[in-house]
């Protein structure tokens, strides 16, 4: 074989690697991008519907109500509040009055089942959705 | 004085930084021996300043001087003395300070090490490396000061998080660090030999250990860093593809391929240009990594805009690196990038193809952590790419890169007949194929990622069994030969461990009163009592369960629920019996009514084969490096 014809060829074998993975990687941020919506947004039915995505938002003082390992709160942009139902183990840093940012999917009845809740970093943290979403509705009420 | 000590110190440093990378870069530029000589004193100097420095620091943490800004922000006088130490590099500034001082550690260990290497390549490695320091000393000293005043002096320091109280913090980011900055040893040379136009199987021979060791240093640190999440975060995972992780991830990739491609250009001459791309690649990699890590660009693209400076240096002085040794590498690089003749099937080939898997999933996990902050910024919308994303591209480009594995060792230099490679390793295949169905079915269930990740390992396993078998028939191997045993088995015990806990843990959430039991992966966990516990900074919930199998008592567990008197968070501190083929995890969720309490228990089989495969990959780096042909005179290398 030519050195040409060789160097072809690896550079097609290379090219074939980085065309098969440029395919997994678009198929993949298709299907497993989560986008953050905040609470406002979901009350006017602009949520992905049948598909997971995350809200940030307050969780509303007051809300949290355990059923044995179900929690029930509400995740709230101090405009529109969202019912939450989540099963387990809550993350330390979760708290009435502080961020979270929540990632699931909503049922028919309008409830949020919550599948992970995030709430991670130290207690004077604010997740910065979370911070997003209280702005965004803050901004939204002064405009109309 | 202590603090001011150590920031005077650092301007000075800053200066015989400065005289480091500049002029021993022009003595060789000019031929000016005179320059030469000043690299080395100009390197130690460098560093005795910046120990100073960096002891001033830690000093200022060990009296608890609250009139430092940053030790009243990372430290308060609660804190045990081990981690008020830990506590230097707690955050941005004493972590880049620390980052300075390992670059000048590097640097002085090159000067001290390359007594046979010719005078003008040294003084050009001391130059960069200079160059480097500077800048980022200048970064520290205009935006980073860790030695800031706070008038008046505050009563008490905040605490550190307690999240980042414990052991594993003290040596995680040191090793980490050691590991990133030590790819500046091996863009150091690149730059030095492109700069001198002596890019020959000598530079590569004198890279390879320094290489090798940063490479074992970052895969360390990460696989601490994994170890330090699994058991301190109290989530149970080892790895989150959290931005902060691929940050340190992507370097790892890139400087494995390095390690690979040296060795063509060390014995073979070739893959030059493509060597020296990957040594700057690996080492821009690694300040991107401190960027989105230090800059504050990963918690928000806007928190970044609000406060600039730090982000918009760093930007700068990336682009001055990357942008410079670019524009060096498309100038002086060799022209002729394959180097030597070699066939299609041939040791050659199969080292690329291997690297350009690597390179391609280093680019899969930077597209997939950067997406997020670029859609941010042009205001498209937030968005997250989690796990999903991560798995169902990584791993696919992971599969073939094992196949290879178990092939590559085989073949040889310039042309192999790939009949007779294939003859000799038909027993591994069928060692692989065997193991890909048989454990599963005695883990007690098929699934085809299981059955595929056994395939994986085993195949390389075996194919390394035969390896070490005909080395045993030829003679005396060489310490290389044994790294690079212990580096794949390494991979495979690593994927062996990730494949059985992904197929075959167990985690359950459960309500749980004193005296009840919950059964996971064939034990059974029994609920004691939860009570009062007081630690030196911290009173705790403490939970007792007792754990057994088939009746028999095999540990006793105390997971906590802490909360430290600095802090008003809450921390749960996990229980774990660890064990070589399983680990049992208990962690204590909230207090629910009547005093039940959510447990949580997690059977993960062979999670510690994870950090055994990075350890043992490390070892093959350290028996790779102490290979004595390293320890030959330079001369008689280039001739």
């Amino acid at each position: 074989m030519k050195p040409r014809h060789k160097r072809t060829l690896i550079v097609i074998a290379a090219l074939a690697v980085i065309g098969i993975a440029a395919l997994l990687i678009l198929n993949a941020l298709n299907s497993n991008i989560a986008l953050y919506v905040t609470p406002s947004e979901v009350a006017a039915g602009k949520a992905p519907q049948g598909q997971s995505f995350r809200i940030g938002g307050m969780v509303r003082d007051g809300s949290v109500k355990r059923d044995n390992l179900t929690v029930h709160f509400v995740i709230t942009d101090l405009v529109k509040d969202i019912p939450v139902s989540y099963t387990g183990i809550l993350p330390d840093l979760f708290k009435e009055g502080k961020g979270a940012v929540i990632q699931g999917r909503l049922n028919s009845s309008g409830e949020f089942v919550a599948s992970e809740v995030l709430a991670k970093h130290d207690e004077n943290y604010m997740p910065p959705e979370a911070k997003h979403a209280l702005e965004q509705a803050q901004k939204n009420g002064s405009a109309k | 004085m202590i603090p001011e000590l150590g920031h005077y110190a650092l301007i000075l440093a800053l200066c015989i930084a400065l005289i480091q990378g500049v002029l021993p870069l022009v003595g060789a530029h000019y031929g000016r021996r005179e320059f030469l000589f000043l690299a080395r004193p100009a390197a130690q100097t460098t560093f005795m300043l910046l120990a100073i420095a960096f002891v001033s620091l830690a000093w200022s943490f060990y009296v608890n001087d609250f009139s430092v800004l940053y030790v009243a922000e990372h430290s308060n006088s609660q804190l045990p003395v081990i981690y008020r130490l830990g506590a230097v590099w707690g955050g941005h500034e004493g972590s880049l300070l620390l980052w300075i001082f390992l670059l000048s550690t590097w640097t002085i260990l090159v000067a001290q090490l390359s007594k046979a290497l010719d005078e003008f390549m040294v003084a050009r490695v001391i130059g960069v490396l200079g160059l480097v320091t500077s800048g980022l000393l200048l970064f520290v000293l205009t935006t980073s000061n860790p030695f800031e005043r706070l008038l008046p002096a505050a009563q008490d320091g905040r605490s550190l998080n307690p999240l980042l109280q414990d052991p594993g913090l003290v040596f995680h980011p040191p090793m980490l660090y050691m590991g990133y900055v030590g790819f500046s040893v091996a863009f150091a040379f690149a730059i030095a030999s492109l700069l001198s136009g002596r890019l020959d199987a000598a530079w590569a021979r004198w890279s390879r250990p320094w290489t090798t060791a940063a490479w074992v240093f970052l895969t360390l640190g990460i696989a601490l860093g994994s170890w330090w999440a699994y058991y301190e975060l109290g989530w149970g995972g080892w790895w989150f593809w959290d931005p902060v992780e691929n940050a340190s991830f992507i370097p790892w990739l890139v400087g494995t391929a390095l390690l690979h491609s040296l060795a063509v250009t060390e014995k073979r001459g070739g893959f030059k240009s493509w060597t020296v791309l990957l040594a700057i690649t690996a080492f821009s990699l690694s300040l991107l990594g401190t960027f989105l890590v230090r800059s504050g660009v990963l918690t928000s693209v806007h928190a970044f805009a609000t406060d600039p400076r730090r982000g918009i240096f760093i930007l700068i002085f990336l682009s001055l690196v990357v942008g410079s040794s670019l524009a060096l590498y498309a100038w002086r690089a060799p022209k002729n990038t394959l180097g030597g003749k070699f066939n299609l099937s041939s040791r050659e080939t199969f080292i690329l193809l291997g690297n350009v898997f690597l390179v391609v999933s280093a680019g899969s996990v930077l597209l997939g952590t950067l997406y997020p902050l670029l859609i941010d910024a042009l205001h498209l919308g937030k968005i997250s790419v989690g796990p999903p994303y991560f798995n169902s591209v990584f791993v696919p480009i992971m599969v073939p890169l094992l196949v290879l594995m178990g092939i590559g060792p085989w073949t040889s230099w310039k042309n192999t007949d790939l009949i007779t490679v294939i003859k000799r390793l038909w027993l591994a295949g069928l060692v692989a194929v065997l193991a890909g169905v048989g454990i599963p079915l005695i883990m007690g269930q098929f699934t085809w990622l299981a059955g595929l990740g056994f395939l994986l390992a085993f195949w390389v396993i075996a194919s390394g069994c035969l390896q070490v078998v005909r080395q045993a028939k030829l003679g005396k191997p060489t310490r290389s030969f044994i790294g690079m045993q212990f580096a794949h088995l390494g991979i495979a015990i690593f994927v062996i461990g990730v494949t059985m806990v992904g197929a075959y843990q167990e985690e359950k959430d459960v309500r749980m009163l004193a005296g009840e039991t919950v059964s996971v992966g064939g034990y059974q966990i029994l609920l004691v009592s939860v009570d009062k516990a007081l630690g030196p900074n911290y009173q705790a919930l403490r939970g007792t369960f007792l754990l057994t199998k088939n009746g028999n008592t095999q540990a006793t567990l105390y997971p906590e629920k802490r909360s430290y008197f600095s802090s008003t968070m809450p921390m749960t501190e996990a229980a774990i019996d660890a064990g070589l083929t399983r680990d049992i995890y208990v962690s204590l969720g909230e207090e629910l009514s009547d005093q039940a309490w959510a447990v949580r228990v997690y059977y993960k089989p062979f999670v510690d084969w994870i950090w055994g495969g990075c350890l043992l990959m490390a070892l093959g780096g350290v028996l790779a490096i102490s290979d004595k042909r390293y320890r030959m005179k330079l001369g008689r290398v280039a001739s």
